[in-house]
């Protein structure tokens, strides 16, 4: 009898799935990716020492974390995605398929760690093969020991700086870095500095990256205020312009986008929770207490999908919602729970002082949230563009889920994920009405795909189970 | 074009993608191994039929959407590739789904 279902083995899911094993409790831990880690630490535990060094990367956390794991009796499913989670009568109600088979179980407790998305970055040609994710391209290094000779680097955020110095240490710099960073976001973050150096070593890491960029000769363009790249079968070029309007046109065969993260709200969204807009980090996440607790409490979010706070915190995060749900299971008495909590709810607080700073450095620019082009692509899915979206707002159709309606944009398989976010957005700036009011897309399960024949091959036992949405009334018998 | 770092030393397999056989590394997800032979362009889209390829490569995007052993829709930078898998570009919204 599984007493907790904990969804993503990032930072945060491998510490909340092991503190509440070690707790007592009989935990499945659910991923969809094929190895523990997250995005962080995707690949680090099993990487070889030769890789480890060619990175530049340490994954001493990474193998200590998955390490813990291995120690205690969760039972760890590797690609495993899971596509609802509903409160139920029963408890929460979870459906996920793995090899190839759909599962739908009751649950009394779910722990959500799935963790973050990049913002989307819609710009012109930003649909083109040769285009990806900084994150994407990091994922290709630390997963497959990938990297491009050449490529060029925009947007803005750490990461897109950390890409940078991982390409230079492994014999790839980047041709140029394009930095959408804009010097009003410099000018405001400046009043969260002093915050910020009570935790001195982010900073300090982040001057030491920008020197050894610096070092490698990577062409370095700050204050870029427009980009656009060009190709037709593939990508091909950047052109930018910054706010001293100066231009430039560089080719390139990749390109490496970044513009923040945010948290991955999809599955908390479709099980209504409640959520709230950050107008900080620009983005929705679902209103929890100090212990991870959502509108419903036995569901808690862990990690960056609860806010985004770095995969430190994170750690932290899993380990505070774990020890609340065992409280909740009877297996913690609230005062061993609360002084349990003591050290990583310390460790989060010292973990988060820089973001305030990081939030205000690197907001993105508002051209980037409303893209200027009509031909910008806004939905991937269903090639929506600005230009077709932008009358339909004039017209008055001015919520994201009427927009839906209208135009398709946001009904593609990432389910608005690449869109919902620039949809809103769109909408706020015609509308002038706030971001937090103008409202995100209504979503609902399955937040994945499932196919059909994986949903009847579900075992015959679980075929009895009381539907108990509508969803899973129809779709399951179908 | 993308290259193997140093140190990435696993063991070699083959799958094969339209016909001809590319090199992969046990541990490649299956849009690794496309973009490591220097295939870029995994599909086309049902609308325009503009080509696209992967962009966030962990699950998020769906646009590194190829046919795996003739199911289509797969997202390619989740599926472990695995030795004599068979990989196809998908055209629009691919073929119809059939069970393996």
């Amino acid at each position: 009898m599984t007493d907790l279902v904990v969804i993503g083995a990032g930072p945060a899911g491998l510490a909340a799935a092991a503190c509440a094993a070690e707790g007592g409790l009989d935990v499945l831990l659910l991923d969809e990716n094929p190895a523990p880690g997250g995005q962080v630490w995707r690949g680090l535990a099993r990487a070889s020492r030769a890789q480890l060094s060619t990175l530049g990367i340490d994954n001493a956390g990474a193998r200590a974390a998955v390490a813990r794991l291995e120690g205690t009796s969760a039972r760890y499913r590797p690609g495993a995605t899971v596509w609802q989670l509903a409160p139920g009568e029963g408890g929460i109600e979870l459906g996920y398929t793995a090899e190839g088979r759909a599962h739908l179980v009751e649950i009394p407790q779910v722990i959500v760690a799935t963790g973050a998305q990049e913002r989307p970055f819609p710009i012109p040609g930003w649909t083109l093969p040769g285009v990806l994710t900084a994150g994407g391209a990091q994922t290709l290094m630390k997963g497959a020991g990938l990297v491009a000779e050449g490529a060029i680097l925009a947007g803005s955020g750490p990461l897109l700086y950390l890409l940078a110095v991982q390409m230079i240490a492994a014999g790839a710099p980047p041709k140029a870095l394009l930095d959408t960073g804009t010097t009003a976001a410099r000018r405001r973050a400046v009043r969260h500095l002093p915050a910020a150096l009570r935790s001195p070593a982010p900073l300090l890491k982040g001057l030491a990256w920008r020197r050894a960029i610096r070092r490698a000769g990577v062409a370095h363009i700050e204050a870029v205020s427009h980009l656009a790249i060009e190709g037709d079968a593939r990508a091909e070029a950047i052109r930018w312009r910054t706010e001293a309007s100066e231009e430039g046109r560089l080719e390139a065969q990749h390109f490496f986008l970044h513009q923040g993260v945010i948290p991955a709200t999809n599955l908390t969204m479709a099980a209504g929770l409640r959520h709230a807009w950050n107008d900080a980090q620009l983005c929705w996440q679902p209103v929890t207490d100090r212990w991870g607790r959502t509108s419903t409490p036995t569901i808690r979010v862990a990690g960056d999908g609860g806010g985004i706070e770095g995969w430190e915190a994170a750690e932290a995060r899993g380990e505070i919602a774990a020890l609340d749900a065992l409280h909740t299971a009877g297996r913690l008495g609230a005062s061993d729970r609360d002084r349990a909590a003591e050290a990583p709810m310390r460790l989060r607080t010292a973990a988060t002082r820089l973001r305030p700073f990081l939030d205000a450095l690197y907001r993105p620019a508002p051209q980037f949230l409303v893209p200027e082009a009509p031909e910008t692509v806004v939905c991937r899915c269903e090639e929506i563009t600005a230009g077709e979206l932008a009358p339909l707002v004039t017209m008055g159709l001015l919520g994201p889920n009427q927009l839906k309606s209208f135009s398709r944009a946001g009904m593609g398989a990432c389910q608005g994920r690449y869109c919902g976010l620039t949809v809103q957005a769109m909408i706020a700036a015609r509308t002038g009405r706030s971001l937090a009011e103008t409202g995100y897309y209504r979503l609902r399960p399955p937040v994945k795909p499932v196919r059909r024949w994986s949903v009847a091959a579900r075992r015959s036992r679980q075929a009895s189970l009381r539907p108990s949405s509508p969803w899973a009334s129809s779709a399951l018998t179908s | 074009m993308f290259r193997r770092l140093e140190g990435a030393s696993r063991t070699p397999i083959t799958l094969r993608f339209e016909g001809r056989a590319i090199a992969a590394r046990a541990g490649d997800t299956v849009a690794a191994a496309l973009l490591a032979a220097g295939i870029e362009s995994f599909r086309t889209t049902p609308r325009t039929g503009s080509p696209r390829g992967p962009l966030c490569l962990m699950g998020a995007c769906f646009d590194c959407l190829v046919i795996v052993d003739g199911v289509p829709n797969r997202q390619a930078c989740l599926v472990p590739a695995a030795d004599g898998m068979e990989i196809a570009r998908q055209d629009g919204m691919g073929a119809p789904i059939t069970p393996s």
